[in-house]
C-alpha cells in the first residue's frame, strides 16, 4: 500500500544524524537500505513521522582489518560484504550466511547494520554475530561504546542500542581457519529462514547462532558446551532445542521447529568439522 | 519464429492502464471489511470527509456518506439474486475485504488516508471458513432468505446404487485441493471516464469485449453507451481478471456522479483478498475394481467453496462433473456436488478451473488403488484408459470427447522419463535407507477447452488497399501471443508477411462481439474465425483475379512474390493492393460480386476440444526434514495439430510451474475468525525460479475434428498434468514408511508430520 505522509531528512554524516535523533526522540527512525522498515511502514503497522536517511554515508560502508578483527561499517551493503575478499578469507561464515540473505535486489540495497538492529529472530546474520562472538560499536551523543553479540539482541525486534544511539561499526573476530557452516531451512530461496544455524568450530570450541528458533537471535549455548566436552555432532545437536522457545506459524509448529533446529544442527557441526 | 509481442513486452514500451495519463483523473480507494461476519452497527465519516483531497465518500444507503444507488452484484446470473453483493456492503459483512465504503480524492494517497479516518461499528456473528463445516445444521448461514449455505448443486445418477457394489477392492479417499490465488503479476484495476451519457472504462481485463455487457447492465447504462477496452499491456490474468468486478461498477458509477474520470489502482495486499480466488474443494472417492484391477465404479463426492458472494466459482463444479470420469473406462459413475458459501473471498475461474480437481481426485484414487493392490501405477492406469478407437465417445459427465490416443501419451512420456532407470533408482535408495527417498508420480488426464458453450468467437479479415491486411478478433490477449499466432494463419492462408498483418482485439469500439481469453479456447475459435475469414477473403480474390486475369478460378495461384497469378504465368499476377483496389471498384468486379475484400464470422466449432496427456514426476525427499527436490518433470501434452511450437511449450512451462505451485507451495489460508493469514506474497508462497527446474516438454498431435486447424487448447494443459503427477511423486518418496495420503500444499511440515504419524 502507501506509506501514511511522513518527514523525510536525508544526514549528510553520523553526527548530523545523530542530532536529528536527538531532536525528533521517538518519533523518528532511521533508514538505511529499507529493506525492513519500508514494508512495515507499506502496511502502515509502522508509521513514524519523521525519517532519517542514512543510507548515503558512504564513510560508514567499509571492510577494514582491524588486527585481530575484521571492522566492518555498518552501512556496507549486503552484496558489499558477500564479495569482499577480506571477509571471505577472515570470517568466511559471515560471506557464507550472506548469500542467503533475502535475493540479490536485496542484498544489493539492505545493509548489514540495518539487518542487525533491525533484531529480527528469523534474520540470517544475527545468527553469524552470536556464532563468531562479535562486538558492535554504536555512537550516540556521548560518543561510542561496545557491545557484545550476546547483550545486543534483548527481545523481539529489540536490541541494546538506545533512541539516540546509532550502530556504526560491526567487528567480527578473524577465524581464517575455522571450519564452519551456515544451514538455512526454507521453502522458497528468498523466504526468511524456518530455522536456520550458523556453526564456526575452532580449535575444538565451537559458535552456534540460531535463526528462528526465540523471540530474538540466540545462541545455542548447550550445544556448544557439548561439543566442548567432547561431544559428537549428532550427540551435541541432541542440545540444539533445549531453553529456546520457538514461534509457531504457518510454515512450522514448535515441535517441527525443535526438530529442525537439532537436524540443521547436526548438519552444520558435521560440515564444519569434515 | 520470435513472437511479434516481445519487443515492447521486453523493453517495458507497451502501456499498462496504470501508465495511461488522463487529464482531471481523480482516484478510489475501496475501504474493506477487517472482520469476517458482522453487522453494520454505524459509519462515522466525520474527520475522513474533511481531509485533504476528499472528493466523495460513498457508503450505503442509511449510513453517513452519499449513497451510489447501485443494484446488488450477482456476477453469476445463474445463481439467485439473493446471494447478490451489495455494493457497498449494507447492514452487515461476510467477508475481510467486503467493501464497506468508497472514497474518492484527488490522489491515491489521500483517498487512502482518508480512508483510513473512516470509523466502523461493528457487531460480531459467528464465522464460518470451512465448506464442510458451512453445511452442518448448527452452521452460520450468511443469507438466511438462502435457507442454507448451499448456493447450488449439480449431479449425476444421485438415487442410483452404489456404483462400486461388487467390486473386488475398493479405494477410498478424502483430499482438498486447496483455495489458490491467481497472483497476476499487475492487480486487478479500472479507469472509468464519463463522457456525457456516455462511459469509458479501461481494464486490465482477460476479456473486455463481454465484460461491456455485464458492466451496463449493472449501472443500468445501455450497452451503446459503454465503451470497454483493455491496453496494450496486461501483466497477466489466469481467469479471474475477466468479468465485471463490484470496484469497477462503483468506480463507474463515481465517475459519472462527479463527472471526472476516476481509476482504481488495486494494491497487491487489496487483490489477496478482491480478486477471485481459484479451487477450493473438498473431493470425495471411491474407486471400485475387480480382481484384475478394471475398474468397476466410481462414486464422488464434492463441496466447493463459493466465497461469501458466489460467482463463477460457485458453478465449476459443472466442470468438475464434465472432467469427472476423466481418462478411464468406468462403467458406473456417481457424482454429487455442492457449492458453499463460507465468510471469505469469493471464489471463481482460475487456470483450470474445477477440471483439475477432478483429475487430481481420480489421479491419487488411481495411484493408491495401485499401492493397495499393489501394482504398478502406470500399469493400472493403462489397463483402464480409453482405447483410442473409442472416439468420439460420451461420457457419464456429459462430455463429448473429440479425440485421444490416451495409452500412446502414457507410453511416450514413460519412454521419456526411462521409468524404469527411476524404478531402479527408488529401489537403491529405499534397500540403502538413505534420508534422501526417491519418489516417483505418474499422472494421466483429458481437459475441456472452449468449454461451456464458448467454442463461438468473433473473427473478421480485411484485405486494405494498401494491399496489408486486418484481422479483428473478440478475444483478448494478455501474454498469450495471440498476435503472432494469428497473423501466422493470415500470412500463411493469404502468403503476405506477418508484419503486414494488424490484428485488433481488447476494445469495444472496433470489436463487436467476443468472450474473451479464457478457457484455453482463443485458437480453436478466433484463431478458427481467422482461418476461415482469410479463407474466404482467398476464394473471392481468386474469383476477382480471374476475371481480371482471363482465367479460370481453378488457375489461380498464390504468387511467389504476394498477391495471386495464373499458375505457371508470374507475370499474369496481381498484386493484394491491386486486388483490394479492384475490390473496391465496381468498374472491376464481376457482375454480383459484393465490393472489398473481406470476411467477418462467428466461428462456431460445435463443441468444445478435449486436449490430454501424460506427466511423470521424479522427486527426491529429504525425510529428515520433509524437503522435496524436484529432479525430473517429464510433460507429454496432446493440444492436437500445433500451430506454433514455441508459444505451446512457453504454455507447457508456465502451467507446468503453476501446477506444481499447487501441489508444493500456495495455499489461501484463513483463521477459524475468517481472517485472511497467507494476505501478501511474503506468506503466500509463489515460487520463483530459483525453486524450479527446466520442465522436458513433449507433445503429440491428435488433430481435433472440430475447429479446421485441428486445434485443442493448451493454456491449462500443464496446470492440470503436472499438479497430481507431482503429489503422486512426493507421496511415493514416503510411502515405503507407510504414508497413505499429504495434503496439499505439501509443505516440509506437512511431509514430516505424515511420516512421524507413519512410524508412530
Amino acid at each position: 500500500m502507501i506509506p501514511a505522509a511522513f518527514e523525510y531528512k536525508r544526514a549528510a554524516s553520523a553526527e548530523e544524524a545523530l542530532a536529528l535523533l536527538a531532536e525528533h526522540g521517538d518519533e523518528a527512525k532511521l533508514l538505511a537500505g529499507g529493506h525492513s522498515l519500508i514494508p512495515l511502514m507499506k502496511y502502515r503497522l509502522a508509521a513514524p513521522s519523521v525519517l532519517i536517511d542514512i543510507g548515503r554515508l558512504t564513510d560508514l560502508s567499509y571492510v577494514n582489518d582491524g588486527g585481530d578483527h575484521l571492522a566492518v561499517g555498518a552501512l556496507t551493503r549486503h552484496r558489499d560484504v558477500e564479495i569482499n575478499d577480506l571477509v571471505g578469507a577472515q570470517a568466511p561464515l559471515l560471506a557464507a550466511a550472506t548469500r542467503h540473505v533475502g535475493d540479490p535486489q536485496v542484498r544489493h540495497r539492505g545493509t548489514l547494520g540495518g539487518s542487525l538492529v533491525h533484531g529480527d529472530p528469523a534474520s540470517d546474520l544475527p545468527s553469524v554475530m552470536l556464532a563468531m562472538g562479535a562486538t558492535m560499536v554504536v555512537t550516540g551523543p556521548n560518543g561510542p561504546r561496545e557491545i557484545g553479540a550476546d547483550d545486543f539482541f534483548t527481545g523481539f525486534l529489540e536490541t541494546a542500542v538506545n533512541e539516540d544511539e546509532l550502530l556504526t561499526e560491526i567487528r567480527v573476530p578473524k577465524m581464517p581457519d575455522a571450519g564452519y557452516s551456515f544451514q538455512k531451512f526454507n521453502r522458497r530461496a528468498q523466504d526468511w529462514a524456518i530455522v536456520g544455524c550458523a556453526v564456526v568450530v575452532n580449535d575444538g570450541q565451537a559458535g552456534v547462532g540460531l535463526v528462528n528458533m526465540d523471540s530474538r537471535p540466540v545462541r545455542a549455548a548447550a550445544v556448544e558446551a557439548a561439543v566442548a566436552s567432547g561431544a559428537s555432532p549428532s550427540e551435541a545437536a541432541d542440545a540444539a532445542a533445549v531453553d529456546v522457545d520457538p514461534p509457531a506459524d504457518l510454515n512450522a509448529t514448535v515441535e517441527f521447529r525443535q526438530h529442525l533446529a537439532r537436524v540443521l544442527t547436526r548438519r552444520g557441526l558435521e560440515e564444519a568439522t569434515a | 519464429m520470435l513472437r511479434r509481442e516481445d519487443p515492447t513486452l521486453l523493453t517495458g514500451a507497451d502501456e499498462y492502464y496504470d501508465d495511461l495519463k488522463i487529464p482531471g483523473l481523480a482516484h478510489v480507494h475501496f475501504v474493506r471489511s477487517t472482520i469476517a461476519h458482522a453487522t453494520i452497527e454505524s459509519v462515522d465519516i466525520s474527520e475522513a470527509e474533511g481531509m485533504p483531497g476528499v472528493l466523495a465518500i460513498y457508503t450505503a444507503e442509511g449510513y453517513p456518506g452519499a449513497d451510489l444507488d447501485l443494484a446488488p452484484h450477482l456476477p453469476m446470473p445463474l445463481l439467485p439474486p439473493h446471494l447478490a453483493m451489495p455494493i457497498p456492503a449494507k447492514d452487515r459483512v461476510r467477508f475481510v475485504g467486503d467493501i464497506v465504503a468508497v472514497v474518492v480524492a484527488e490522489t491515491q494517497a489521500q483517498a487512502i488516508d482518508a480512508g483510513e479516518s473512516i470509523w466502523f461499528d461493528y457487531e460480531p456473528l459467528p464465522v464460518v471458513v470451512d465448506p464442510v463445516a458451512a453445511i452442518a445444521p448448527d452452521a452460520p448461514v450468511l443469507f438466511e432468505e438462502n435457507g442454507s449455505n448451499i448456493c447450488f448443486a449439480v449431479g449425476i445418477a444421485q438415487e442410483d446404487g452404489d456404483p462400486c457394489e461388487g467390486a473386488a477392492h475398493i479405494t477410498e479417499l478424502t483430499m482438498t485441493s486447496q483455495r489458490l490465488a491467481a497472483v497476476p503479476i499487475e492487480p486487478n484495476g479500472a479507469i472509468a471516464i464519463p463522457e456525457g451519457a456516455d462511459l469509458m472504462y479501461w481494464l486490465p481485463s482477460q476479456s473486455p469485449i463481454s465484460t461491456r455487457d455485464a458492466l451496463a447492465g449493472g449501472l443500468g447504462l445501455d450497452p451503446a453507451n459503454v465503451r470497454v477496452a483493455a491496453p496494450t499491456g496486461v501483466g497477466g490474468g489466469f481467469g479471474p481478471k475477466s468479468g465485471a468486478y463490484a470496484e469497477m461498477l462503483l468506480a463507474g458509477k463515481a465517475a459519472q456522479t462527479l463527472g471526472r474520470p476516476v481509476k482504481w489502482t488495486e494494491v497487491r495486499s487489496e487483490n489477496m483478498v478482491s480478486l477471485q480466488h481459484g479451487r477450493g474443494m473438498v473431493l470425495k472417492g471411491r474407486m471400485g475394481f475387480d480382481a484384475d484391477g478394471t475398474i468397476v465404479g466410481f462414486d464422488a463426492e464434492v463441496i466447493a467453496e463459493a466465497g461469501a458472494y458466489p460467482a463463477i466459482g460457485a458453478i465449476l463444479i459443472m466442470f468438475t462433473q464434465t472432467m469427472i470420469q476423466g481418462v478411464y473406462t468406468i462403467p458406473k459413475l456417481r457424482y454429487d456436488a455442492k457449492a458453499v458459501v463460507t465468510n471469505t473471498t469469493p471464489t471463481g475461474a482460475y487456470r483450470g478451473a474445477g477440471r483439475p480437481e477432478a483429475t487430481q481426485l481420480l489421479e491419487r484414487l488411481l495411484d493408491l488403488a495401485a499401492d493397495e493392490m499393489n501394482v504398478d501405477p502406470a500399469d493400472l492406469r493403462r489397463k483402464n484408459l480409453i482405447p483410442a478407437d473409442a472416439f468420439p465417445i460420451t461420457t457419464h459427465g456429459g462430455a463429448n470427447y473429440d479425440s485421444g490416443e490416451y495409452v500412446a501419451a502414457l507410453d511416450k512420456a514413460l519412454e521419456a522419463a526411462d521409468y524404469p532407470a527411476m524404478l531402479a533408482e527408488q529401489k537403491a535408495r529405499r534397500d540403502s535407507a538413505d534420508p534422501k527417498q526417491i519418489g516417483i508420480g505418474v499422472s494421466t488426464y483429458v481437459e475441456v477447452t472452449a468449454p461451456a458453450g464458448l467454442h463461438v468467437e468473433f473473427g473478421a479479415v480485411e484485405v486494405d488497399t494498401d494491399g496489408k491486411v486486418t484481422a479483428r478478433v473478440g478475444t483478448s490477449a494478455h501474454g498469450q501471443g495471440h498476435v503472432t499466432s494469428f497473423s501466422m494463419i493470415v500470412a500463411d492462408m493469404l502468403g503476405v508477411p506477418m508484419e503486414d498483418v494488424t490484428i485488433v482485439q481488447s476494445d469495444t469500439d472496433v470489436i463487436p462481439r467476443g468472450s474473451g481469453t479464457m478457457g484455453s479456447r482463443s485458437l480453436q475459435t478466433a484463431g478458427s474465425a481467422v482461418h476461415v475469414a482469410s479463407e474466404t477473403v482467398l476464394d473471392k480474390a481468386k474469383q476477382l483475379a480471374a476475371h481480371l486475369l482471363e482465367a479460370s478460378v481453378a488457375d489461380i495461384v498464390k504468387a511467389d512474390g504476394g498477391g495471386l497469378q495464373v499458375a505457371g504465368v508470374p507475370a499474369n499476377a496481381l498484386s493484394w493492393a491491386e486486388l483490394a483496389t479492384a475490390a473496391s471498384d465496381d468498374a472491376k468486379r464481376p457482375d454480383g460480386m459484393d465490393p472489398g475484400l473481406a470476411h467477418e464470422l462467428d466461428f462456431d466449432g460445435s463443441d468444445a476440444t478435449f486436449p490430454f496427456g501424460a506427466h511423470v514426476s521424479y522427486v527426491e525427499v529429504d525425510t529428515e526434514t520433509g524437503q522435496v527436490s524436484l529432479l525430473r518433470h517429464v510433460a507429454v501434452d496432446d493440444c492436437g495439430r500445433i500451430l506454433n511450437p514455441m508459444i505451446v511449450t512457453g504454455q507447457q512451462h508456465g502451467g507446468i510451474a503453476q501446477g506444481v505451485a499447487q501441489a508444493l507451495f500456495e495455499h489461501v489460508t484463513y483463521d477459524e475468525d475468517g481472517n485472511p493469514t497467507a494476505g501478501n506474497l511474503m506468506d503466500y508462497a509463489i515460487p520463483s525460479a530459483a525453486e524450479l527446474i527446466s520442465w522436458e516438454t513433449i507433445n503429440t498431435e491428435t488433430p481435433s475434428p472440430r475447429n479446421p486447424l485441428g486445434a485443442k487448447g493448451i493454456g491449462e494443459s500443464g496446470t492440470i498434468g503436472s499438479t497430481p503427477a507431482l503429489h503422486n511423486a512426493v507421496i511415493d518418496a514416503v510411502s515405503h514408511l507407510g504414508v497413505r495420503h499429504i495434503e496439499m500444499p505439501m509443505t516440509p511440515m506437512k511431509i514430516w508430520n505424515a511420516i512421524q504419524e507413519a512410524s508412530s
